[in-house]
């Protein structure tokens, strides 16, 4: 992004202004107001104008917080639980006990890593059959326990290797799908990061879906997409923008319930200040959930997913 | 001829469209005249090679003798993203009608398989690589639908490249939206019998295919999540010969049996017997 140049010197030149004015010996604060207001107005032009593909870009940036960064921000005390009590444990796939305003909640989450070491211990993120059903596993038991699951999709798709194809991946993700329809707590998905596909979905079957301002949500990776349908790696920005993959395509399209907010120039310039958005979306969706009786819950949630899709319906003969 | 030696999605697809009365089989080279392979269950007569099946010859190679009704909806596919690769999508759609006659990637119907009353859908592979979007999300949940409301088991035989990436997440929402429909079946106790063959990868593995109460994998089915490149790429890692095979999910324990193409129908009529009261 060439804009990003532009904004990184102008916040440089504000600190400047900001040190002088420290120093107490000239006042400049009315001038770093008007800084501050020109490197407002020009990030929020330039992140309203990027172009799909630098949002998938934006969002895979290496800052950007993962799972483990808004999880103490957003809950308290939150105690993980480990092993899909088969196999192993996935390192891709975070799970565990939290509260929210005092109500235990089951966290299901998918993390990268940030340094080389952490990346390979949790696969880029991207989880393996174990995962998925570590992520069932805990589901129904908050499901006993009658906790509302809170999930958030951060994964480029679920791990491809010969492990994964061994333990049944497709059976492990498509069972997810299922139980999830089913699960008779409340629900909300939360794209923070990438929706990998069927690895992501396969933690995001809920009565609630919603993304990050920056999020991105698809079928296939713009890589992947411009490969086999292009067979030319130079339309991955092309396929990007085809698959209609930004939190905003897909609420228009209906797909997603609502876009939250985050801090300007993306959610990696602000933790707080984006964690505090989830955590008020969270907490207005999971008290209107809570309101209804478990019937009208899981009506409202079939309802949603049986109705998914565009078609058109042709005449009769 | 191991699955890796076979072009992923050409295989099998060349019986296809010519004239010409004779086909030349791509395992034994050997020339053979087309009625009898056709005769044959699609199954070459000299080496046993499995020729590729439309949906309809498949659907016709299991049930009763024109015991078929066409029960689908009157759906085509819409193009909510206006998506437009090499051609627009529904340039694409177009000419998938065309060449298979079909109006999407799945037939669905209702019949009878010695006697006994069945919902059946078929995926065919040859309109866009029999990948799910969200016509056939529809056509299958209808199919459900039915055989929910007349209490028959319902079958599905998958072959399909995964979600169809034109509809974008609407297309991976039909995963999720198959997967909730298919729910209502175990909570009703109406039998499910998923039947995959070559290939049922990715979306679609993951999805509704995974789901069958029986699952049951045709001898020289690819079945599988992520495609042998992507693993490759992914991973580095050398890929076992029989990966992703037949063989493979029976012995990982991914479907209940392997059976091969002449056997199938008898295989599923015993398999209807056990849950199907006697009339
Ligand atoms: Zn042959």
């Amino acid at each position: 992004m060439k804009d990003e140049m532009t904004l990184a010197a102008l916040r440089e030149q504000i600190n400047e202004l900001r040190r002088l004015n420290a120093n107490g010996e000239i006042d400049l604060s009315s001038e770093i107001l008007l800084l501050e207001e020109k490197l407002r107005r020009l990030t929020a032009a330039s992140y309203a104008k990027l172009a799909d593909w630098d949002r998938v870009k934006l969002s895979r940036h290496p800052q950007r917080p993962y799972a483990l960064d808004y999880i103490p921000e957003i809950f308290g005390n939150f105690y993980e639980l480990h092993g899909d009590r088969i196999y192993g444990d996935d390192r891709a796939m975070i799970v565990g006990l939290a509260k929210l305003k005092q109500r235990t909640v089951m966290i299901v989450a998918q993390q990268k890593g940030r340094t080389p070491e952490e990346k390979k211990e949790r696969f880029f993120g991207m989880s393996r059959p174990q995962g998925y059903r570590k992520a069932l596993r805990v589901m129904k038991l908050a499901e006993r326990f009658s906790f509302p699951v809170i999930t958030l999709i951060d994964t480029p798709g679920a791990y491809p290797g010969i492990e994964s194809e061994e333990l049944n991946i497709s059976g492990a993700i498509a069972n997810n799908l299922q139980e999830m329809s089913q699960l008779k707590v409340p629900t909300i998905a939360i794209v923070i990061g990438e929706g990998g596909s069927g690895g992501a979905l396969a933690i995001g079957v809920a009565d609630r879906i919603m993304m990050l301002e920056n999020a991105t949500y698809s079928v296939i990776s713009p890589e992947g997409c411009a490969a086999i349908l292009w067979r030319d790696n130079g339309m991955i920005s092309e396929a990007a923008r085809a698959l209609g993959l930004t939190a905003s395509r897909l609420k228009e399209l209906g797909l997603i319930d609502e876009i939250i907010p985050e801090s300007l120039g993306g959610a990696h310039t602000d933790l707080q200040e984006t964690a505090a958005n989830l955590k008020e979306v969270l907490i207005r969706h999971l008290s209107y959930l809570s309101s209804l009786s478990n019937d009208e819950l899981l009506k409202e949630r079939y309802a949603r997913y049986r109705f998914i899709g565009r078609y058109r319906i042709l005449p009769k003969e | 001829m191991s699955l890796k030696d076979r072009d992923y999605f050409n295989v099998k697809l060349e019986r296809q469209d010519d004239e010409s009365l004779w086909l030349k089989c791509k395992a034994c080279s050997e020339l053979i005249f087309k009625k009898r392979v056709r005769e044959n269950n699609n199954i070459c007569p000299k080496c046993g090679e499995y020729f590729f099946l439309t949906a309809r010859e498949r659907i016709e190679s299991l049930i009763d003798d024109k015991s078929f009704t066409d029960i689908s909806k009157s759906i085509i596919a819409d193009d909510p993203l206006n998506f437009i690769d090499s051609k627009p999508y529904l340039k694409r759609i177009e000419e998938a009608q065309a060449n298979t006659e079909l109006a999407d990637a799945l037939i669905l119907g209702s019949a009878t398989i010695n006697g006994k009353g069945v919902i059946i859908a078929a995926m065919e592979f040859r309109f866009v690589g029999g990948s799910m979007g969200s016509v056939m999300g529809e056509q299958i949940c209808h199919g459900m639908e039915e055989a929910l409301r007349l209490n028959r088991p319902f079958i599905l035989i998958s072959s399909s490249g995964g979600a169809r990436m034109q509809e974008g997440v609407f297309s991976l929402f039909q995963m999720a939206k198959t997967s909730a429909v298919r729910a209502k079946l175990s909570e009703n106790k109406i039998l499910f019998i998923s039947i995959m063959t070559y290939p049922t990868t990715g979306g679609v593995a993951a999805s509704i295919a995974s789901l069958g109460d029986v699952i049951i994998a045709e001898k020289g089915a690819l079945i599988g999540f992520a495609g042998r490149r992507v693993i490759q790429n992914t991973t580095g890692e050398e890929l076992p010969d029989d990966f992703q095979t037949d063989a493979f999910a029976l012995s990982h324990g991914s479907v209940d049996r392997v059976v091969s193409r002449e056997n199938l129908r008898d295989e599923l009529s015993k398999l209807l017997s056990f849950f199907l009261e006697a009339e």
